[in-house]
């Protein structure tokens, strides 16, 4: 118990020293660190729920404070035009009886869902409340006479889950509609697969023992009745592909499959009529089977990448707050119009593209521009919809909204990057194509030779060359090594979104990264302080943090991080684009920019030249000058690593920034990024991205910001941040979901490992094909030798890509190789 | 060997029966949440012989609870 007394109960982080929060759980009493989770403990506890501490398998999720204010913004959710988005009514209920589905952040084990489903449920008035374990997705059906969705939210925020209601649109429904038909038809083929086998193998039997005649036309019979379902309605999409193919003059991968498939059948149903030569419905139905199997792996690892990019997005529908004659409204953005005057408060974003005409505040425009410090914006300053306002209210005067904004300019520059996007077709496409030629070549040869020859077998061998030359293997070669690849990526917390984005960065050459926010957490830290008056650097650190306490500014959550004492300040006052003033102890204190600063104390700061890429924050108090904080933005702690890595992988770094020269070159020496621009916008990353690729570059892209979305768009392979904008996550191929940036060399290694496979796997079908296809030729194998060579190669290949989730799930650079390199 | 011929049509009846019976998990829903009844089964909703633990909420009274 003495390690646990360390950590918080709740959520496992490290009590602070001093922490006096405590919860009796079970009649013990366990430390809590901070009032968060303490409060949801007890609600827990008081809701009779305590079981979840005890089936639980991981820890929670620090609970967050949620402020009253946000708690009370919840309750826009109980307007009928927000509803109108995500709240349906099923016509067979009472008019009051509404559903909903919600995304659940915080879910980490499956004792959450009960607790979830426990304390919703008991709620008077919930008729309904699911969650899916596998999609954190709940499904809430409430009476809205009894209670307001507002307040099943709010009880979900106060056992420490948070909820987001969403839509989940057509995406969803096709995908649910997809699995169930994928479903239905992997069992009709498992189904009749086995069947058709037990037949079989008694037919193959009674070839060596013997075999009354009616006996074996009964079984033919009873086999092609199995058969032929698995043939009509399991295996109709290869069809349909093929013909699709055919019809666009491709040979794709279901060419030869629908080939074999077909044929096989269709000779098989005529041996059967005839009752002459040999019939194939095993090798049918199986190989039918086994490529469903495969795809629908491929499907599962599809939806879950896109359901998890889906969850990112924080699904607030968008509402501004417009000012009338009368009052405030709240109203969706889509109906503000030029001219209408909106508030926007601290910590929202500007919902269009404006002018302020009240207010002075900073703003954040780096999801935007790249630029890491928030400017200031006052009286007439145009402002633009999507950056964040950071420090006080604002009335902004809308200007231009819709198609004619910024942002939307900046989606369009994306969209074209995205039909210009340079595409590399898949290995196995190419193979295929060949391939089947080949065959197909191969087949009318022999046919030709042996119709010269015995013509009453021509039949038989050219049929038995394209069952045993079967495709399966090699149509199985990508999707089983590339299923295996994207799950191993998912557990690490890459995300795949496109199927052909491993392929391409196995072959990148460069990779261009962003600043702000990839290479750098995009948050200010403490670098250093200097000291200049009589108090030391803690006093001076606490002053500031208490000053700094209720600011949302970057520069204020820096400083009020590094404090866990803060006294309180009273008569706080900010200066936008100044600094604060207030009392702490008694005492007068400003911090902010020198000038201002100073002009309390009556003496000028004596301003030293400080590097570009940070930023000074003075403190001092009536007397004298106390301090100069320096603060940057800092470096993702494993970046360095990162880049070495990537460099030893042969990739080229290079950084792109809409950031200042200073700070990007000071980022850029750091890492020894030898290429580097700064002050781009998205369209100068474009043209110099093209550049680079009209050179013979393949690019890969890492970002995080709406300004990197076109950049993202256009090059060959790119990864967004998970913390990133839903647009950059949007036009990405991978979302790099932990947000670790060594995970990216490990991204590179394990496509490259990927596509070693698929190799392995197209060579040894190749090879498996060569040794068959002389045989068959020849009129050597017989029906069962081309289930068993079949099913054995498929069997290979998919053993094979398994590999790949054991073997490359060890560290990208053995630890001691790291020291080495550190040392040199 | 006569009896074959009654035994596999009867067999393929059993596979008709079979091939509906998924289809119908299918329908139901049963296949959309694949790992969350495996562990919601082991969380007993309403175990009295817990000590210390009474049944509180309206979710803890089944009717055939004695």
């Amino acid at each position: 118990m003495a390690a646990d007394s360390a950590n918080c109960f709740h959520c496992g982080q490290p009590v602070p020293a001093g922490g006096h929060y405590r919860v009796e759980i079970d009649g013990q009493d366990r430390d809590m660190c901070c009032p968060g989770c303490q409060a949801v403990a007890q609600a827990i506890v008081d809701g009779g729920l305590t079981d979840y501490y005890r089936h639980r398998t991981a820890s929670s999720i620090t609970a967050q404070n949620l402020v009253p204010e946000e708690l009370q913004n919840l309750t826009i959710y109980d307007q009928p035009e927000v509803q109108r988005s995500f709240v349906t009514n099923e016509p067979r209920d009472a008019a009051e009886v509404k559903q909903a589905s919600l995304i659940l952040e915080g879910i980490v084990c499956a004792a959450c869902v009960w607790l979830n489903e426990r304390h919703v449920n008991a709620l008077p008035g919930v008729i309904e409340f699911r969650v899916n374990y596998a999609t954190h997705r709940a499904h809430v059906k409430w009476d809205d006479t009894l209670i307001h969705l507002s307040e099943i939210l709010r009880a979900i925020a106060a056992i420490g889950y948070i909820a987001h209601p969403f839509d989940p649109g057509r995406q969803e429904q096709l995908h649910k509609k997809e699995k169930s038909q994928a479903l239905r038809r992997l069992a009709v083929a498992g189904l009749g697969a086995m069947q058709v086998m037990m037949l079989a193998v008694a037919l193959y039997a009674g070839e060596y023992q013997g075999m009354e005649s009616r006996m074996q036309t009964f079984f033919r019979w009873v086999s092609l009745l199995i058969a032929s379902p698995v043939v009509f309605y399991s295996a109709r999409p290869f069809f349909t592909s093929a013909w699709r193919d055919l019809k666009r003059m491709q040979l794709g991968m279901d060419v030869p499959v629908a080939l074999a498939i077909g044929g096989a059948y269709l000779a098989s149903v005529w041996a059967t009529l005839t009752r002459s030569g040999e019939v194939y419905f095993d090798s049918v139905t199986m190989f039918t089977f086994f490529l469903l199997a495969g795809r629908f792996l491929e499907m599962g690892a599809r939806h879950r990448a896109g359901q998890a990019a889906e969850e990112l997005v924080k699904l607030l529908p968008a509402m501004a707050t417009r000012l009338t004659e009368t009052g405030e409204e709240v109203v969706a953005v889509a109906e503000l119009a030029p001219g209408d005057r909106v508030r926007v408060k601290p910590g929202d974003s500007v919902p269009a593209d404006g002018r302020v005409i009240e207010g002075s505040s900073s703003v954040d425009e780096s999801l935007l521009t790249g630029e890491s410090l928030p400017l200031s914006r006052s009286i007439n300053d145009e402002v633009i919809g999507g950056t964040v306002n950071v420090e006080s209210p604002l009335i902004i005067q809308i200007d231009r909204v819709g198609e004619d904004t910024v942002l939307a300019a900046i989606q369009r520059l994306l969209h074209r990057a995205q039909t210009e996007k340079p595409r590399l077709a898949g290995l196995a496409d190419r193979i295929a194509g060949y391939f089947v030629g080949v065959i197909l070549l191969l087949a009318l040869g022999v046919g030709w030779w042996w119709w010269q020859h015995q013509p009453g077998e021509a039949f038989w061998i050219v049929l038995s060359m394209l069952v045993v030359t079967c495709p399966c293997a090699l149509s199985l070669a990508t999707p089983a090594a590339l299923t295996a690849a994207t799950g191993s990526l998912t557990r690490l917390g890459v995300l795949t979104t496109r199927g052909h984005a491993l392929e391409t960065l196995a072959r990148a050459s460069h990779i261009i990264l962003d600043k702000t926010g990839t290479l750098t957490t995009g948050r200010l830290q403490l670098r250093d302080i200097r000291l200049r008056g009589s108090l030391d650097e803690g006093a001076c650190l606490r002053i500031a943090a208490a000053l700094e306490q209720a600011s949302e500014h970057p520069v204020a959550r820096a400083l009020s991080h590094e404090v866990t004492d803060t006294p309180l300040a009273r008569e706080v006052e900010a200066v936008p684009g100044q600094g604060l003033e207030g009392a702490v102890e008694g005492v007068r204190y400003r911090i902010g920019q020198a000038a201002y600063v100073a002009e309390l104390v009556g003496q000028a700061a004596a301003h030293e030249g400080s590097e570009g890429s940070q930023t000074e924050v003075w403190l001092a108090n009536e007397q004298e000058i106390l301090a100069t904080f320096s603060l940057s933005d800092s470096l993702r702690p494993d970046a360095a690593d990162a880049l070495e890595d990537l460099r030893r992988l042969g990739l080229t770094p290079l950084l792109f920034s809409g950031d200042s020269e200073a700070a990007v070159a000071a980022v850029a020496r750091e890492l020894g990024i030898e290429d580097f621009s700064a002050r781009m916008r998205p369209e100068d990353k474009l043209a110099a991205m093209h550049a680079l690729q009209a050179g013979g570059a393949l690019v890969a892209m890492v970002g995080d910001g709406v300004n990197d979305a076109p950049v993202l768009a256009g090059a060959q392979v790119s990864l967004a941040m998970g913390g990133g904008t839903q647009l950059a996550q949007a036009s990405a191929d991978m979302v790099l979901l932990s947000e670790h940036l060594p995970h990216l060399p490990r991204a590179v290694e394990m496509a490259r490992a990927t596509l070693r496979i698929i190799r392995e796997n197209l060579a040894w079908a190749v090879v498996y094909n060569l040794v068959a296809l002389p045989l068959a030729a020849m009129g050597y194998v017989a029906p069962w030798m081309a289930a068993i060579g079949m099913s054995a190669s498929s069997l290979i290949v998919v053993l094979n890509a398994l590999r790949l989730n054991k073997k490359y799930t060890r560290p990208a650079v053995a630890p001691a190789h790291r020291a080495s390199l550190d040392m040199a | 060997m006569s009896i074959l011929f009654l035994l596999i049509p009867l067999g393929m009846i059993f596979l008709g029966v079979a091939i509906w019976a998924f289809l119908w998990a299918v329908r139901s829903g049963q296949f959309d949440d694949m790992e969350g009844p495996a562990h919601r089964i082991l969380m007993d909703d309403d175990d009295p012989r817990i000590p210390g633990r009474e049944p509180t909420g309206k979710n803890d009274e089944s009717p055939g609870d004695a």
